[in-house]
């Protein structure tokens, strides 16, 4: 994964944010991250401390929220979670039908962020 | 001690690249040229499948490519030995081409006289899922050898895309390869994805590719 490109987007978007609240200091980060997204937290939270050293945002915390991937059944509704790793074959738990889409589990979104 | 606010974004991550890539989007369908992104594993075919579509469609469309192999001129020569223009773009090593990458090279050609820009992504799964880059059709190859399981473990880059296409079908005699499930797994992840199957060595299913392709220019 690319997580300083990704970081460096995270930045700015908070840095422009924050101007336009008038606030002087991001505490906190929450990002909503779907798990078919595999972005390494560690790697975010290391570049970010060190692009935001001489920023408002420094020494900000980022907070990953993961999201399930999830499979919606369209034959009955059905909306299930399926851990894409472990299985072969992507059937309906309720009715066994085959007819599923994948409607969870790609976001990539900053949610928001705590400053003062 | 002053009180904590919290501040609603709700932005994509990413969003700054995804505004570029609209603008270049844009731009691109005002000078009525389309921009097909082609992604894979390395050595899926997609060098192979350009030089296949270049031979199909040159005589009938103006086209030019658009190669990031990391650090290697090789696939850009292949290319421009047809007589087709190619640009090879300066990635340093990256995994993927982003929308700024992606004008910076764009800006070489000129758009004005060509129907159709071809970009050959870095060859990988991941990244370049999350990096849009101006491109109108996002098409991913994945080939036979690699295995029917791929789109279950890399769902991101199938989710986004509008055409599928399963390569090296030459090797579907000796592969164990369940091409049903591939592409039930695929139309799970998305269902309005565009299907084909090709080999690009034998020169089999090209033709209905390179329709849904001429279909789609602008
Ligand atoms: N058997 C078989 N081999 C193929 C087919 N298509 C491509 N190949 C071979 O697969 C190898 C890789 O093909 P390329 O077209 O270079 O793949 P690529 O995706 O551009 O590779 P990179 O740019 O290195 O990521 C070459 O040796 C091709 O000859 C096919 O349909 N069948
Ligand atoms: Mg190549
Ligand atoms: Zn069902």
């Amino acid at each position: 994964m690319h997580e300083l490109s990704v970081t460096e987007s995270i930045l700015n978007t908070v840095l422009e944010s924050a101007a336009t609240h008038s606030v002087s200091r991001i505490l906190k980060i929450h990002l909503e991250v779907g798990e078919l997204n595999g972005l390494e937290a560690e790697w975010i939270q290391y570049y970010f401390d060190v692009l935001s050293k001489d920023t408002m945002a420094a020494g900000a915390q980022i907070e990953v929220h993961r999201k399930p991937s999830e499979f919606t059944c369209h034959d009955c509704g059905e909306v299930f979670p399926l851990d894409l790793k472990s299985v072969s074959k992507v059937t309906c738990p309720t009715c066994d039908g085959k007819n599923c889409s994948l409607t969870g589990g790609s976001e990539f979104y900053i949610r928001d962020m705590e400053a003062v | 001690m002053p009180k904590v606010k919290l501040i609603r974004i709700r932005e994509e991550i990413l969003s700054e690249n995804k505004n570029l890539a609209d603008s270049i989007r844009a731009d691109l369908s005002r000078r009525r040229t389309t921009l097909l992104n082609i992604m894979s594993s390395p050595g899926s075919g997609k060098t192979s499948l350009i030089l296949r579509t270049i031979d199909l469609l040159s005589n009938s469309v103006s086209m030019a490519v658009i190669e990031a192999d990391l650090d290697s001129t090789v696939d850009a020569d292949k290319i421009a030995e047809t007589g087709t223009e190619a640009i090879q773009i300066e990635t340093g090593g990256f995994c993927h081409v982003n929308a700024a990458m992606l004008e910076k090279a764009a800006a070489k050609l000129d758009l004005d006289a060509l129907d159709l820009v071809i970009l050959e992504n870095v060859g990988n799964l991941v990244c370049p899922a999350q990096a849009d880059t101006g491109a109108h059709l996002n098409v991913v190859i994945l080939s036979v050898p690699e295995g029917d399981d791929k789109p279950l473990k890399y769902p991101v880059i199938f989710k986004g895309v509008d055409a599928v296409v399963l390569n090296k079908i030459d090797y579907l005699q000796i592969a164990p390869f369940d091409r049903e499930s591939f592409w039930e797994h695929v139309r799970a992840l998305n269902p309005k994805a565009a299907h084909f199957e090709v080999s690009c060595t034998k020169g089999t299913g090209l033709e209905s590719w390179v329709q849904w392709l001429k279909g789609r220019l602008q």
